[in-house]
């Protein structure tokens, strides 16, 4: 089968126009943690795009190679890591087929670079002969040579390539060592390119007998134990080497837990309290802009599309960055570093419990701040069901946005209240708010991976790569394109959206009557426009939750996040748009009446609204990160759906339970 | 014995992969065939999954997964 439909990507295009007809295509290929990313970074600098292969979450990458002056530049891509070419992932079928020359539509690489790690010679070698075995092109870049050297391990390159046949140059990406002599065997393996393996061959490489697949790979790797005997020098002392015993420790049956513990504390205060500052400052920056725009532009609907919709939007796009860089630098780093891979391996029997890989965990607790990095974090799960499920339930850790939402309620219906005396009300709903949003994920997670995504349970066969210092150039890398994945697709509908919903709120216009104050006309604006008059349909559905319309248009305003509900309350309620003094908003809640007197707002109703807003997917935020990580808008439209029906139930139970059991 | 049994930091060897489990071809792409030196370095916190050192590199399996892994201990 071909999992590539008809073009690679629009970087694919655009670099074979720049760059004339004789360029090369070359593939870097090898083992995941073998070096290839410190490598292809090394090679290509930032001249490197990052997108998505059609129709899949597979992400492609490619970058410029200035091979040599003498020619154009190269198109690196950077395959996803694979152990060899019968693949079991999407992100392996994908590598292969580019490999073998079976991607439809795809430039066939006319070099193949294999990466292999000097310090695991016979397993990096498995993909490396079986490449060698379709008779393209193949040079060999040996990477950790550094670590090998340093380790007393001696291996003998010509030997090794004679045994081979290819050229084998030694590389460290990190000090730009071989990258000159990689780039020449490149070329001369260019210039010596034979006739390529029709794919009808390589089809009948792949056999589907599996007695038989498994006995010609214990020949392979027979074969391959021959001659890197023959050409190695081995340093086998039998003592455990620095990572393992660095793992005494890092992953101790008490110890382990206890630094993941910090660790994590750590990751969360950073992305919780440290992006404060500079999120206040680009609010700050964006507000001020708004006002001058007010002041200097005349006024009309242009210039509350500028102020209200466009810089406010683009703000609230901006305001994501301080978090998305600072969990990818942690994430980065614990990556770098190995550590991710004891995270995983410490709570992998946690999160299997839920029918999730080990790897769902750091995302899922970066979700607790904000659910956008979080999603971003699960490229690491590999199977693809399995990342789908973890993304559907990252949005269910309460995170930092539902806080102004629920310390509103409290302060307005619980605050002062004590139970048993001693501890306060208002905590433990918070407590129970957050522990809701878990036992609402885990209950999802197990039903998801029992219908939509049932799968056979793929393999938990992880490698734990020893620990390396984590290199600054990959984690600028990371950071950078990360960042502008995020502006470019999920920034660009976040606009989008919120522009919407700031029409919602401006059109019709309300004329302001002379002598009105501005508040007034700003309440009476809302009131009559499109998602006042929404609130005002949708009053019907949502009165079994205990919401009325003024609660409805602060339900369809927060779809922009979910913060934005106390802005709109206080607009609805008249009594300005300050959310830095909410004790007039909290009276006006307080003292609202029905027609017939009745209080609008009881401590049961802010605790129906806590819960809808704990599971309802009340962020375009999400929605959009949602569609650029699945590649489609079937699954954040799903996302949406089954949150709201969720939401929509438990308020329902709460409201309706409540007054049954006779509270207010 | 299977890899699952074999105690904590005892030299073993590889004897086979049951060839019946969609992932023991995984297993054996990853080095793990017959004849290969094999160690339980240690068992997670919460007993599950594994850490190995198979060829001098550290591998983490659950332990269904080394249940289908046979090995012979090393005597010598």
């Amino acid at each position: 089968m071909s999992a590539i439909p008809k073009t690679l990507c629009h970087c694919a295009s655009d670099n074979s126009e720049a760059a004339p007809a004789q360029s090369l295509t070359i593939a870097l290929a090898g083992n995941p943690n073998a070096g290839k990313t410190s490598l292809f970074n090394a090679l290509t600098g930032l001249r490197q795009k990052v997108a998505n292969y059609p129709g899949v979450t597979v992400e492609s990458k490619s970058g410029l190679w200035s091979l040599a002056d003498r020619f154009p530049p190269a198109r690196l891509i950077d395959l996803p890591g694979l152990y060899s070419l019968d693949a079991t992932s999407l992100d392996e079928e994908i590598a292969r087929d580019i490999l073998l020359g079976r991607a439809q539509n795809l430039v066939s690489p006319d070099v193949v670079v294999v990466v292999v790690d000097a310090t695991n010679l016979v397993r990096n070698l498995y993909l490396a002969t079986q490449l060698i075995d379709t008779r393209q092109p193949v040079v060999i870049a040996l990477t950790m040579f550094d670590r090998a050297e340093r380790s007393q391990l001696k291996i003998d390159t010509r030997k090794l390539s004679q045994a081979l046949g290819v050229p084998i140059v030694p590389v460290v990406a990190k000090r730009r060592r071989g990258l000159a002599e990689l780039s020449e065997a490149v070329i001369t393996a260019s210039q010596e390119r034979g006739p390529k393996l029709p794919p009808a061959n390589s089809d009948g490489q792949i056999l589907k007998d599996q007695a038989r697949r498994q006995s010609q790979l214990i020949q392979r790797y027979a074969f391959i134990e021959r001659i890197v005997s023959d050409a190695v020098d081995p340093n086998d002392d039998g003592a455990p080497g620095l990572s393992e015993r660095i793992d005494r420790l890092v992953t101790h049956r008490i110890f382990g837990p206890l630094i993941l513990l910090v660790v994590m504390l750590l990751v969360f205060q950073a992305i919780f309290s440290w992006t404060t500052l500079p999120m206040n400052l680009i609010d700050q920056v964006f507000s001020a802009l708004s006002a001058s725009a007010r002041n200097h532009l005349p006024a009309g609907i242009l210039t509350d599309l500028l102020a209200d919709g466009i810089i406010a939007g683009v703000g609230g796009v901006l305001a994501f960055l301080p978090q998305i860089l600072m969990l990818f630098f942690f994430i980065s780093i614990l990556e770098d570093s190995g550590y991710m891979a004891r995270a995983a391996f410490l709570t992998d029997r946690l999160m299997r419990a839920v029918g999730l890989h080990g790897k769902a965990f750091v995302p899922l607790l970066s979700s607790f701040a904000c659910a956008v990095p979080g999603i971003m974090a699960t490229r690491t799960i590999e199977n693809p069901k399995d990342r789908i499920a973890t993304i559907m339930i990252a949005p269910f850790m309460s995170c930092s946005a539902r806080l102004p939402v629920y310390t509103l309620m409290i302060a307005a219906f619980f605050s002062g209240q004590k139970v048993l005396g001693v501890i306060s009300t208002g905590a433990l709903i918070i407590l129970g708010m957050y522990l809701l949003g878990i036992a609402v994920a885990v209950i999802v997670a197990s039903i998801m991976k029992r219908t939509i995504l049932r799968a056979p349970a793929p393999p938990f066969v992880m490698e734990l790569p020893p620990y390396r210092v984590p290199n600054a150039g990959n984690v600028i890398h990371s950071l950078f394109t990360r960042s502008t994945i995020f502006l470019k697709r999920a920034g660009t509908v976040i606009l989008g959206i919120s522009i919407l919903l700031w029409a919602l709120v401006a059109f019709p216009r309300t004329a302001g009557t002379a002598g009105a104050n501005a508040q007034d006309v700003a309440s009476a604006q809302v009131r009559n426009s499109f998602a006042g008059r929404a609130g005002h349909v949708i009053e019907p559905v949502i009165k079994p939750l205990g919401f009325d319309w003024r609660i409805g248009i602060g339900l369809i305003s927060s779809f922009a996040a979910r913060e934005t509900i106390i802005s709109t309350l206080s607009i609805v309620y008249n009594v300005g748009d300050s959310s830095e003094d909410k004790s007039s908003l909290v009276d006006a809640l307080r003292n609202a009446r029905r027609a017939d007197g009745s209080p609008v707002w009881t401590p049961l109703t802010g605790l129906s609204l806590m819960i809808f807003f704990l599971l309802a997917c009340q962020c375009m935020s999400t929605v959009a990160i949602v569609r650029r990580e699945t590649n489609s808008w079937r699954w954040p439209a799903f996302m949406v759906g089954y949150m709201l029906v969720l939401a929509y139930a438990a308020s329902f139970v709460t409201y309706q339970g409540g007054h049954l059991l006779g509270f207010q | 014995m299977t890899l699952d049994m074999v105690p904590q930091n005892v030299m073993a060897r590889v004897a086979s992969v049951a060839p019946t489990d969609a992932h023991s071809l995984r297993l054996m792409e990853m080095g793990v065939v017959p004849g290969a030196p094999v160690r339980v370095v240690k068992t997670a916190p919460l007993g599950d999954p594994i850490h190995v050192c198979v060829r001098n590199y550290h591998l983490a399996l659950r332990r269904a997964e080394a249940k289908s892994i046979t090995v012979t201990l090393n005597l010598d």
